[in-house]
């Protein structure tokens, strides 16, 4: 297990300078000069070329891309242009909206998803599966936008049980400013429950037509215990992937619904540093998200060890 | 052979078993008698589709549902607290408690059979948990008691081996275990040992002989192979789509077989085989499914007797000592 466990962290560092190489590249691809761009159109050609010098652009490609890389390395993403602060700080400001945010959402979806779908399995065919399945498929085409603002509306402008957007004062407790999130997480949640209600329902249908649930029942074992302990068990396997997934998806940036509800969150830092051509923290927040990414992956595959024996040995 | 109660263990009477389907209702077994005593093995035998597995399954409470169901005829299994219970018309959760505590049943398929995340061990013991109440402690005790009882080696750190770590082998042992673990009054094994290789086929026969000499249980023997049926049975009743056409202790049927079907499978046996001119006799194969059978006898399609009579009303059960047959002619080519 250990020896597996090495060798996809060693394929994860791999994975990681691939992300790093594209990420560096492509920006530089983008027409335009950062140099120009901070300066603005009163520049003359010497202020340019020294502010090239002062980042270090004037160097030739390979060159600069091999600074980048060993400051990267060592945890430096850079100043941001616009914001007047380095990179990482940035970033770290907009950590915990967005990971409370995607905390929340996986929870809220994968406790809506799974009892739906392993019901929905169980009574395969009866009232209980087509309820289900009809409201999967609304949940899955619902726009979440507007869902977030039927919400909105309801919860917040017209009960007044939630604030209606924003993330509060950073001074503010920490309950207080995870109260901001109920919301756009329930929208998360519901819409990302569908993908997962329909994964548990195949998987628990897969499962229950298994010869060892037919030797669980021919024990006698109860019909609940044969559903919960014997089928579901066995069914986690694929469950726990598109779980994982959700929330490595979610990481990126729930961006629709981080403008809808106003959330200083990561993806809502991206879209307006893209705007703004602000490339360090394009570069930064594209490396950094693709690491949490490639973290999640990690995180499903030493879950997998814990659910299924087979991987362990 | 040591039928020391006057009455049957299993008595199945005329079971009739429907399905409904897209197309329609079939019925996949529609006229099983057949008895099990205490102590003997009864083999079942028949092709493929001939409702064996169905008639095993009714007998659990297994069959699948919503779609299968019992629809005629009664399964009288005698208690253990004595009295008789209709397993056709007890309710489920009746048939559940029965389940793993006094009748037991194992399965073709070894590999599949065992659930793969949790060890052998766990899985012996939660029948005895259940049917007996034990503690972890003690319930893990028993698994390993009972791994020793099917001669799995080393069967102390065995016990914590999850299936996968066993060959097809260990894990019919291990199924076998699982389903002894409660001591139960009657084993119905379907097909154990179709999957395995032939030596180890020998060991599991061996095994289930011996603990139903030790454990003195009755055991339903479902196969196809009549190899194995020379090996086992006490008796046996051959199955023909979905009735039994013959039943009689084992050396009678394979001596004399009175059923045209029955001698149309012996003579199939190799050993027998001398006797056509190409080595080997083929029983004519079926023209349409079995369940489109509508009347008369299940076999007339495929009978070298058949007269006209045989294709009309339903064919009644004859008895003789010691063995009844399903066939208007039998007497007249026996």
């Amino acid at each position: 297990m250990w020896l597996t466990l090495g060798r996809r962290i060693g394929g994860l560092i791999i994975v990681m300078l691939l992300v790093a190489t594209m990420v560096f590249f492509l920006t530089r691809l983008a027409p335009g000069d950062p140099a120009a761009l901070m300066l603005g159109d009163q520049a003359t050609p010497e202020d340019v070329a020294r502010l090239r010098a002062v980042y270090g652009l004037d160097k030739p490609l390979l060159v600069q891309f091999g600074l980048w890389l060993k400051e990267v390395a060592s945890g430096n993403l850079g100043q941001s242009i616009f914001l007047q602060r380095p990179v990482t700080q940035a970033l770290a400001e907009r950590a915990e909206p967005t990971f409370f945010l995607t905390l929340f959402s996986v929870s809220i979806a994968a406790l809506i998803g799974i009892p739906a779908g392993v019901a929905s399995a169980v009574w395969r065919g009866r009232a209980v599966d087509q309820i289900v399945s009809g409201l999967a498929m609304l949940a899955a085409n619902v726009p979440s936008f507007w869902l977030g603002l039927i919400l909105i509306q309801l919860f917040a402008v017209r009960l007044g049980w939630f604030p209606v957007a924003g993330y509060g004062d950073p001074g503010a407790p920490l309950a207080d400013r995870l109260g901001h999130l109920i919301l756009p997480a329930s929208v998360l949640g519901l819409v990302n429950s569908a993908l997962i209600t329909r994964f548990t329902r195949a998987s628990m249908l897969d499962v229950l037509n298994e010869d060892y649930v037919r030797t669980a029942r021919s024990k006698g074992v109860s019909e609940a215990r044969v559903v919960l302990r014997h089928a579901f068990g066995n069914a986690l396997i694929p469950i726990i992937t598109v779980v994982g997934l959700t929330a490595a998806l979610l990481v990126g940036g729930a961006i629709v619904t981080e403008t809808v509800f106003g959330l200083p969150g990561v993806g809502n830092l991206v879209v307006s540093a893209v705007l703004r051509r602000d490339y360090p923290v394009i570069q930064g927040a594209l490396i950094v998200v693709a690491a949490v990414y490639v973290l999640i992956n990690l995180a499903i595959d030493v879950i997998y060890t814990l659910v299924d024996p087979r991987v362990r040995t | 052979m040591t039928a020391t109660h006057p009455e049957p263990l299993l008595a199945i009477n005329n079971l009739e078993v429907s399905f409904r389907t897209e197309e329609g209702t079939v019925t996949p077994v529609r006229g099983v008698t057949l008895s099990v005593n205490a102590g003997e093995t009864l083999a079942l035998v028949g092709e493929s589709g001939s409702g064996k597995s169905v008639t095993s399954l009714a007998v659990m409470g297994l069959l699948p549902r919503p779609a299968g169901r019992i629809s005629g005829g009664s399964i009288l299994f005698r208690r253990r607290a004595g009295g008789a219970i209709d397993l056709a018309q007890a309710s489920a959760s009746e048939v559940r408690r029965l389940r793993g505590a006094e009748i037991a049943m194992i399965f073709q398929e070894p590999m599949t059979s065992l659930n793969p995340v949790l060890t052998v061990g766990e899985q012996i013991a939660e029948s005895v948990r259940l049917h007996r109440g034990l503690g972890q402690g003690d319930a893990m005790r028993r698994a390993r008691e009972m791994l020793d009882l099917v001669e799995i080696p080393d069967a102390g750190r065995r016990v914590h081996d999850y299936p996968h770590q066993m060959s097809g082998g260990m894990r019919q042992r291990v199924m076998i275990a699982l389903a002894m673990a409660c001591d139960p009054a009657l084993l119905i094994a379907d097909e154990p040992t179709t999957a395995l290789d032939v030596t180890i086929q020998a060991q599991i026969l061996a095994l289930i002989e011996r603990l139903r000499r030790e454990m003195g249980m009755g055991v339903l023997f479902i196969t196809h192979n009549l190899g194995v049926v020379a090996e086992v049975a006490d008796r046996v009743a051959v199955m023909y789509a979905g009735e039994v056409v013959e039943s009689a202790p084992v050396r009678p049927l394979f001596h004399a077989p009175r059923h045209p079907y029955t001698r149309a499978l012996l003579d199939c046996l190799p050993a027998r085989a001398a006797r056509g001119a190409d080595g080997r006799r083929v029983v004519r194969s079926i023209p349409g499914t079995v369940s489109r059978v509508a009347e008369g006898c299940g076999f007339a399609p495929r009978c070298e007797f058949v007269r006209d009579s045989c294709r009309v009303g339903a064919i009644p059960l004859e008895s003789e000592p010691d063995r009844v047959v399903r066939c208007l002619r039998w007497r007249e080519i026996a």
